[in-house]
């Protein structure tokens, strides 16, 4: 039995450590989507954060915790440059100014000699233990019920479903975009610092615009009505390729089928609110 | 070959070119890509113009109809005029069934404003994935001397046939669609559902085939784009769409959304823009250049160069 | 109060306001009545920040607030309706009239996550206002409903509900009686003539004069986007120039 279960593990915990690691990053989109914007910079922004915190943890011997908080703030940082301007104008602005954004970072991270050109790193420690995953994932659950029920989840809400209303009721709207969008980056830094120190490389071809629109689709198949959704479509996605093996180089396509269909079909995702209504009511 | 390296392959040439030229000839250079920046830009700020919804399904249009204009080469063994029709209907085409089954059925109800843009997202994705599995990731070549290597002597500038064909083609079709939105009965009902779709379907405007004939002309518009990018560099293959989507952006958002005579001097700017970065800073920058573009506009003008300041709709 | 002072608004090449001018005097109700297109609606959206006048300001309590953002001048006191209803459908009614207090709150980040007494004791205190407000409408035994599943007269009146949460100096509505049946327009007024009883000023929007005629004690005539009359319902129920505007648009 011991060894049944310790073999289990050995062959499953990567495709666990990656459904941790993807429903982090769907969260991560999931801020943005839930004031109504937009990011496909998610991808570039998960791989800012596993090149800082790798290079902290393999160049400069920098303790795990503090390589994957500086994992999180440059990518912060960088999205709180980039949303000042962007996010003052109207909804569509933030998706094209990221999705540019993405191919800068990708060709920045091919051209750096500190990021290893287009090798990447190599040999990046093993650091990430299963229970960083627990608990990292821990601290986000707790923090969007906490959002949930308080004055910023509220404002976040309206501002998406109404930006011009929300703003007639007091709500600085663009400082919630910016915040939510930089909150985003950050959640994606520490994905990928987390990724880095389980996968021991970090290559600069794993954050593209392919990664980016993996990401969305996560957030849009589970539903961006609650944080629930983003989770569970991470979730279902991160186990549907290993089914789906046998699809190759069409897998991409699914994503494409997957999101037109649910835009159009279940606009609410898997997860809509009133999954949580009508439990309520039956219990 | 990597899509990367197929990609950064393309700046090459221009990078030799403009190592041993003067000021003149990258002037030339620079025409012939913007010319094409701008015709790309036009079908996409004229989507956002009459459908007011942001389509990222148009480099991948772009890439449909470079490969369709190659088959129509390499296959059928059609000349350069016929190949850029081929690529013009069968780009069109997709256009047109982009709007039928992504962006048609959110209109029929009240949608976020952000699904039609995640559902152009899923088109893009799935065609691209398709090309990839039929295509294979790497590069395809228009035949030896399909264009013929002449070129001609302007004063200092020398110009290849190539170059010349390109920014012929390019602002014949540019003139060609304002004098159709300007002179023709589809033209300027185009052009009023634009202005108000509302007013134009009081007017008794019949606005669902405006955005079907839209549709295929900003399409068509791509692929003409998407072949002679194609000739230009030589190279084709099924990610090229995404670079050229980028650049499609950063040029409506220079010229002013839904602006079409923006889009046609912001795609010469941005050709401008590129190929003295590359010539007098570093080639690895090109690829930044438009998201450099893009972000000073958006920090400076956001509503584009022309600076009409665009209202908020109440 | 409330001072527009020759607003002028363009839009592209048409003039749709032209040198509005008018006084809202603490206090009262303050009518702003004219045919369906004179620019109404405009003169609030540029008074609630939503558009910047091409020329002309506005002034409220003495400060310029012509070109502050919504937010801002939402802090000032000010707050409105929409005659196209713009409630949060998929937020309950409650969480509607929370958001409408948005300003209210002052708990900080940090508070919400660690979930601090001084976060407790505010939403506390204010879900239970936000329950007094909406009785205030007679919806309170709906409170936890999607706002989206309202009635449209329930939804009017949850959009009065979430403007009067943001504890407003002067309170904008814009046609509220759009879509009402006589019955119900005339329980609407009932309400708005108590929430001034109880100390707020307000404007409101009508095309239809004779339904604010009896609770407004100023009224200003926009035509074209031009005030041509301004003074008592009397007043300006006999101007000729209101009277042919009227008949104009029937005629
Ligand atoms: N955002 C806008 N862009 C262009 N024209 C507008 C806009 N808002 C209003 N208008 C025009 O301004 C005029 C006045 O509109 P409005 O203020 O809504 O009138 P009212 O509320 O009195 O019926 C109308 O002709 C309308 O078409
Ligand atoms: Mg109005």
């Amino acid at each position: 039995m011991g060894e049944f279960l310790a073999s289990t593990w050995y062959t499953y915990n990567t495709l666990l450590y990656t459904i941790f690691v993807n429903g982090m990053l769907a969260l991560s989109i999931y801020l943005t989507l839930a004031c109504g914007q937009l990011s496909l910079g998610n991808a570039a922004f998960m791989g800012m954060g596993a090149y800082t915190a790798a290079i902290l943890t393999m160049k400069a011997g920098a303790p795990f915790g503090i390589a994957l908080i500086a994992g999180g703030a440059l990518p912060a940082l960088v999205a709180l440059i980039i949303g000042i301007p962007t996010l003052r104008l109207s909804g569509v602005y933030l998706a094209m100014a990221t999705l540019g954004f993405g191919e800068v970072v990708r060709v920045a991270f091919l051209n750096m000699s500190i990021t290893g050109g287009s090798l990447g790193l190599n040999g990046v420690p093993a650091k990430t233990e299963f229970w960083h995953l627990l608990l990292v994932m821990g601290i986000l659950i707790y923090f969007f019920v906490k959002l949930k029920s308080s004055r910023f989840g509220r404002a976040l809400e309206a501002i998406n479903e109404d930006e011009t209303a929300a703003s007639v009721m007091g709500i600085r709207t663009t400082l919630f975009k910016v915040w939510a969008f930089a909150a985003g980056a950050f959640i994606a830094g520490v994905a990928g610092g987390l990724n880095a120190h389980f996968t021991f490389f970090v290559s600069p071809r794993e954050y593209g615009f392919e990664f980016a629109v993996d990401i969305l689709t996560f957030a849009i198949l589970g539903g961006t009505q609650t944080f629930w959704g983003p989770i569970v479509g991470s979730t279902i996605l991160t186990l549907l390729p290993e089914l789906l093996r046998f699809m190759g180089p069409y897998r991409l396509a699914l994503n494409g089928l997957i999101l037109l269909f649910v835009v159009i079909y279940l606009p609410n995702g898997i997860v809509s609110r009133d999954t949580f209504k009508k439990k309520a009511d039956r219990g | 070959m990597e899509p990367e390296t197929a990609f950064s392959a393309i700046g090459e040439d221009l990078i030799c070119i403009g190592r041993v030229t003067v000021f003149l000839q990258q002037f030339a250079n620079a025409l012939a890509l913007g010319s094409v920046y701008a015709l790309f830009a036009i079908g996409f700020t004229l989507i956002f113009g009459v459908l007011e919804i942001i389509t990222l399904a148009h480099g991948t249009i772009f890439m449909v109809g470079a490969f369709a204009g190659l088959l129509a080469v390499t296959k059928l063994h059609l000349g350069l005029g016929p190949a850029i029709l081929t690529a013009m209907l069968a780009a069109g085409t997709l256009g047109w069934v982009i709007d039928l089954v992504a962006v048609r059925p959110l209109r029929k109800r009240s949608f976020h404003h952000l699904a039609p843009m995640i559902a152009t997202i899923g088109c893009a994705t799935f065609i691209t994935s398709i090309a990839q599995g039929l295509f294979g990731a790497e590069a395809y070549r228009f035949p030896f001397d399909f264009v013929p290597a002449t070129s001609y002597t302007l004063g200092p500038v020398q110009l290849t046939l190539l170059q010349l064909i390109i920014i012929a083609i390019s602002f014949a079709f540019m003139v060609i669609i304002i004098v159709l939105l300007h002179k023709t009965k589809w033209g300027k009902a185009v052009r009023a559902v634009a202005e108000n779709r509302r007013t134009a379907a009081l007017l008794g405007i019949p606005v669902d085939r405006v955005y079907q004939i839209t549709s295929f002309t900003a399409g068509a518009l791509g692929g003409a784009a998407g072949i002679l990018t194609g000739i230009n560099f030589n190279t084709i293959h099924a990610f090229m769409g995404g670079p050229m989507l980028h650049r499609g952006i950063a040029v409506v958002i220079l010229g002013g959304m839904g602006d079409i005579r923006g889009a046609l001097l912001g795609g010469l700017i941005l050709g401008f823009s590129e190929i003295m970065s590359v010539a007098y800073i570093s080639s690895d920058f090109r690829d930044a250049v438009s998201f450099g573009l893009l972000f000073l506009i958006l920090l400076l003008k956001p509503a584009g160069i022309f600076g009409r300041t665009g209202e908020r709709k109440v | 109060m409330l001072k527009v002072q020759n607003i002028i608004k363009d839009f592209g090449g048409l003039r749709v306001l032209d040198g509005v001018v008018f006084q809202v005097a603490e206090g009262a109700i303050f009518g702003l009545i004219g045919p369906n297109g004179a620019g109404k609606t405009t003169v609030f959206n540029i008074v609630s920040g939503l558009l910047q006048p091409t020329d002309g300001r506005v002034i409220f309590n003495g400060a310029d607030i012509t070109r502050l953002p919504p937010h801002a001048i939402a802090a000032q006191g000010i707050s409105r309706t929409f005659q196209n209803i713009r409630i949060f459908g998929e937020m309950s009614l409650l969480e509607n009239v929370l958001v409408g207090m948005h300003r209210l709150f002052s708990y900080s980040p940090a508070a919400m996550f660690f979930d601090l007494p001084k976060k407790r004791t505010e939403e506390k205190l204010l879900r239970e206002k936000a329950c007094d407000i909406l009785s205030l409408v007679n919806l309170e035994d709906k409170a936890d409903w999607a706002a989206k599943n309202l009635s449209y007269g329930g939804q009017r009146k949850l959009e009065l509900a979430r403007a009067l949460a943001t504890d407003p100096k002067l309170l904008l509505v814009d046609e509220p009686a759009a879509g009402m049946n006589p019955a119900e327009t005339e329980e609407l007024m009932d309400e708005i003539v108590q929430i001034n009883r109880r100390g707020y000023t307000i404007c409101v929007i009508e095309h239809d004069m004779k339904v604010i005629m009896g609770i407004c004690g100023q009224i200003a005539v926009l035509n074209f986007g031009e005030l041509i009359a301004e003074g008592s319902p009397e007043e300006v129920k006999r101007n000729p120039l209101v009277i042919e505007a009227y008949l104009g648009k029937e005629g």
